[in-house]
């Protein structure tokens, strides 16, 4: 790449912060880097309410018998924790933030293929979050986040403005993902083929076809169940002619391949993290793209999974059951290759490759867990405990957020032009990675000891192993606290970066540290594959002494 | 095979297993332990050559360059076959195990199992009824017929290792063979509202000889049994044959009869202690006296006059409830005076 000495060293002094200062210039900005902080502040604050509720349910199961609040309140927070995790946060965060800021700059260009519908997707989110959080806080809901019916057709909570908060954010995702794909079908530039394309691009890409095709099967519930809830149809509960499994299917076939929406972007994070900090393009790039889009696909066939003790015939309980192992494979197939791209590398352990690690630890964990309760006789005694809970936690607060602070650490010298101390960086996320085990390893133990989920009480034999959870979400708190004060002060008056700090050659570093409100100066031409880091750079000192010691006839060995 | 399963049973105190009381439980955790074994052998095996990699290949200098190749083509099938063969054991293993759980054996001793909100109940076909506890013998498959009154419950027996959703409008089935006498749990394992916490029953697995002779008596004596109650040397008067309803058909989930034992939660409806005779201002404001008539009504139409303050959850009684039978309620609900109230049982 020939770029390089075109880029500003140091802080640029014009750049997309401070390009436009009014109240007005952000409110209305079509800049995707703009929009993409916008939806970092916001996804930042949802994460923390549903952060907050987590610990007060922690903290209520430090006691079996009631503690700081009443069996209807518990119910409640458990459903505002996990709606709020699953809608306000998991779905929206990595393609909001990250892929928002990182995919024009990946491909090469100078914006998203619809930057004003970027801006919409971005106030139909908030829209949505408001009313969700609105109809949360004024008699909503106990239903849990899966809102099966009867139950949430028949509960005296008010399930409706909540399920319209479910149907706009579901917009919003849609929305989202016709723009991305759009994007990387047409916005590439000169050079850049789909097999050179970023892994990061790849995970956006096959998110996007998720958030696509799967969204609108959400929306699509959440107008049924209020339909129902509101005004009586009898779709889904026998007392008025309705079938209680359909409702099920329908609400699994979204939110399942709707967790692949959370982990791929995550995965395509931990694949350009390792390529840079170990400075060689991951090994088997075709079989992690290929992996990504067998994730992408596959995920739509294993719904059932879900629903193998919910009265679903013996029949589709095995198909469901070999379908998901199918797509467990392809998991298994990314892990190998992210390990092994650290074979003759030049492996350095900063922050962010901190976070990769932790992601690859979270994953086989979670994943095989995940292959544990696919195993269709081991599921009758897992579903609906703690085993489950501390599954989807491992893939999902471990890999997802892992893969979430991975992209923020690694990506904040290129957003905000300064360093953070990586020391500081490391500390805390050892915090997090520590919590986040104390926590949710008992749930393990808790499962296979046959607690079941959201119980507000529980016997006497359960409490010791809540009592440790509560305690490792107090420090997984905390790490979280400390990740932000740690940013925030390098936000203030951390080091500057430079265009580089992490000298990658990912396509986004070629250009200065914050980036210009257009992106680069000139269109880019992407000769080179990303991360190929068997050429030294030219324009480095380094390029610049061999070229010399070469002329001068001395052997020089790299 | 027996053998090697009771000898690596020590796995199940490692993994905090549930006790193991039926004869599925020794299948599922013999996959079970083969799937953990194997993942942390993986994990082990990852991190160590991870850690290697890393001590080995650290970085030197800024911009080291390093080679360029790709993964030869053995590897990228390995990386396929291996995890694809595994999995797919595993799978056909369990669903081998899947099928049998879900295929009763033609002997089975059948038991209709109801959850409403948010309590247990049981019904043999020409034997008694019984609200939470569950009594079967042991070492004989029981069949368990289950369904829901109002909203998806769960029926959960851990030790058993058995879980089937209990739908509203349906009938889901299940099956067991206790292999050991005891008392086990039953969790509710749906999430179905306020109480889905306390819908806890439990498995007792008697003696053949016990069982036989239990279900005799029951048979006998149309209410719950007195070996429950332990009231075996008592007169049947009105009041105790209503202290057995309120439990077996439920009552006591809902009502205090105790208000002494602060340790229970606090209940859903009006304490039954002091209730006779006193008065009561309903929901629209009006006051009434609780009175033998009163009682009655509410059993049978509760939405009628609910009492203020209370939710509306109560569901009628009637055609569950003979008259006799709720004469014998009222008569018991006579006894609980609040200096004096009668211990119900362990409830």
């Amino acid at each position: 790449m020939s770029t390089t000495h075109t880029v500003e060293d140091g802080f640029p002094e014009k750049h997309f912060l401070n390009q436009g200062t009014t109240f007005k210039s952000w409110a209305t900005t079509i800049d995707h880097k703009r929009i993409a902080l916008m939806y970092l502040v916001t996804v930042l604050f949802t994460f923390f309410l549903g952060g907050v509720f987590a610990l007060l349910l922690r903290i209520e199961l430090l006691t079996p018998g009631p503690g700081i609040m009443d069996a209807q309140s518990y119910n409640r927070v458990f459903s505002l924790h996990g709606i709020i995790m699953v809608f306000l946060f998991m779905i929206p965060a990595l393609p909001g933030v990250f892929g928002n800021f990182m995919l024009p700059l990946m491909i090469g260009a100078k914006d998203v293929a619809f930057p004003k519908l970027n801006l919409a997707t971005y106030y139909i989110y908030v829209t949505g979050a408001a009313f969700a959080i609105w109809g949360l806080w004024n008699g909503g809901v106990d239903t849990g986040w899966t809102f099966y019916a009867p139950y949430s057709t028949t509960t005296v909570t008010k399930v409706v403005p909540v399920l319209i908060g479910a149907f706009i954010v579901g917009m919003s995702s849609i929305l989202t993902g016709v723009n991305f794909m759009t994007t990387v079908h047409t916005l590439r530039a000169p050079g850049l083929t789909w097999g050179k394309l970023p892994l990061f691009v790849w995970a956006i890409y096959g998110t996007a076809a998720v958030q696509v095709l799967a969204t609108p099967v959400i929306g699509l519930v959440t107008l049924l169940v209020a339909a129902e809830a509101g005004f009586g149809f009898g779709l889904f509960d026998p007392a008025r002619g309705g079938d209680p499994l359909l409702m099920q299917h329908l609400f699994w076939f979204y939110s399942h391949p709707a967790v692949y929406i959370m982990i791929l972007p995550a995965m395509g994070v931990v694949s350009e993290v390792i390529a840079t900090f170990s400075r060689r393009q991951v090994f088997g790039y075709k079989m992690l793209a290929g992996s990504t889009l067998g994730i992408s696909l596959v995920g739509f066939f294993v719904w059932g999974h879900h629903l193998f003790v919910s009265g679903q015939s013996t029949f589709n309980a095995g198909v469901f059951g070999v379908l998901t192992m199918l797509v467990g494979v392809f998991t298994a197939i990314k892990v190998f290759n992210w390990v092994l791209t650290l074979y003759k590398g030049a492996i350095d352990f900063k922050t962010p490759f901190f976070y990769a690690m932790g992601f690859l630890y979270f994953i086989i964990f979670g994943g095989m867990t995940g292959i544990a309760l696919a195993v269709v006789s081991l599921d009758i005694h897992w579903h609906d405990t703690y085993f489950v809970i501390a599954h989807f936690h491992f893939v999902m607060v471990g890999s997802v957020v892992m893969g979430f602070l991975a992209a923020l650490h690694y990506w904040f010298p290129k957003m905000f032009g300064k360093m953070y101390s990586d020391r500081w960086g490391l500390a805390a996320g050892l915090f997090v990675f520590i919590g986040f085990n104390v926590t949710f390893v008992p749930q393990f133990l808790l499962g296979n000891m046959g607690m079941p989920r959201r119980y507000y009480q529980y016997p006497e034999v359960f409490r010791t192993l809540n009592v440790v959870s509560t305690a490792g979400a107090g420090l997984l708190g905390f790490g979280f606290f400390t990740i932000l004060i740690l940013l925030v002060v390098a936000l203030v008056k951390g080091k500057v970066a430079g265009p580089n700090p992490w000298f990658s050659k990912g396509y986004e570093w070629n250009t200065s540290s914050p980036p210009d409100m257009h992106n680069f100066h000139e269109v880019p031409v992407l000769v080179d594959a990303p991360h190929a880091y068997e050429k030294v750079p030219e324009g480095t000192l380094k390029a610049e002494e061999e070229a010399k010691t070469e002329a001068e006839g001395a052997h020089h060995h790299v | 095979m027996n053998e090697l399963i009771e000898s690596l049973s020590w796995m199940n105190d490692l993994l905090f297993m549930a006790e193991s009381t039926s004869t599925l439980a020794p299948k599922i955790d013999f996959l079970h332990w083969q799937v953990f074994t194997i993942t942390m052998l993986a994990f082990f095996g990852i991190a160590a050559v991870v850690i290697g990699l890393y001590i080995r290949y650290r970085r030197k200098e800024d911009h080291q360059v390093t080679e360029i190749f790709h993964p030869p083509l053995w590897m990228e099938a390995a990386f396929i076959a291996v995890p694809f063969i595994t999995f797919m054991a595993w799978f056909t293993m369990g669903f081998h195990d899947f099928v049998w759980s879900r295929t009763p054996p033609k002997d089975s001793l059948d038991v209709y199992v109801m959850g409403k909100k948010w309590m247990w109940k049981y019904s043999y076909p020409d034997g008694p009824n019984m609200v939470d506890t569950l009594r079967v013998p042991v070492g004989r498959p029981v069949r368990l017929l289950i369904t829901s009154r109002d909203v998806i419950h769960s029926f959960f027996a851990p030790t058993m290792r058995i879980k089937q959703d209990a739908l509203p409008g349906r009938y889901t089935e299940s099956w067991f063979e206790a292999t050991k006498t005891g008392t086990y749990p039953i969790f509710c394992a749906e999430y179905c509202g306020l109480n889905h916490s306390t819908m806890i029953g439990s498995i007792v697995v008697m003696p053949t000889r016990e069982y036989d002779a239990w279900m005799d008596d029951a048979k006998r004596n149309t209410y719950a049994s007195r070996v429950d109650l332990g009231m075996t040397d008592q007169q049947a008067t009105m009041a105790t044959q209503g202290a057995r309803l309120a439990l077996e058909k439920g009552c006591a989930r809902c009502h205090s009869v105790d208000e002494s034992n602060a340790s229970l939660p606090p209940t859903l409806g009006p304490s039954w202690v002091g209730l006779y005779r006193s008065e009561r201002t309903l929901a629209d404001g009006s006051k009434v006296i609780a009175d033998e008539a009163y009682l009655t009504r509410s059993m049978m139409d509760p939405m009628v006059e609910l009492v203020q303050g209370f939710p509306p959850l109560m569901p009628s009684y009637q055609g569950i409830l003979q008259s006799g039978e709720a004469a014998a309620l009222t008569e018991y609900i006579k006894t609980l005076k609040k200096d004096s109230p009668t211990k119900l049982g362990a409830r």
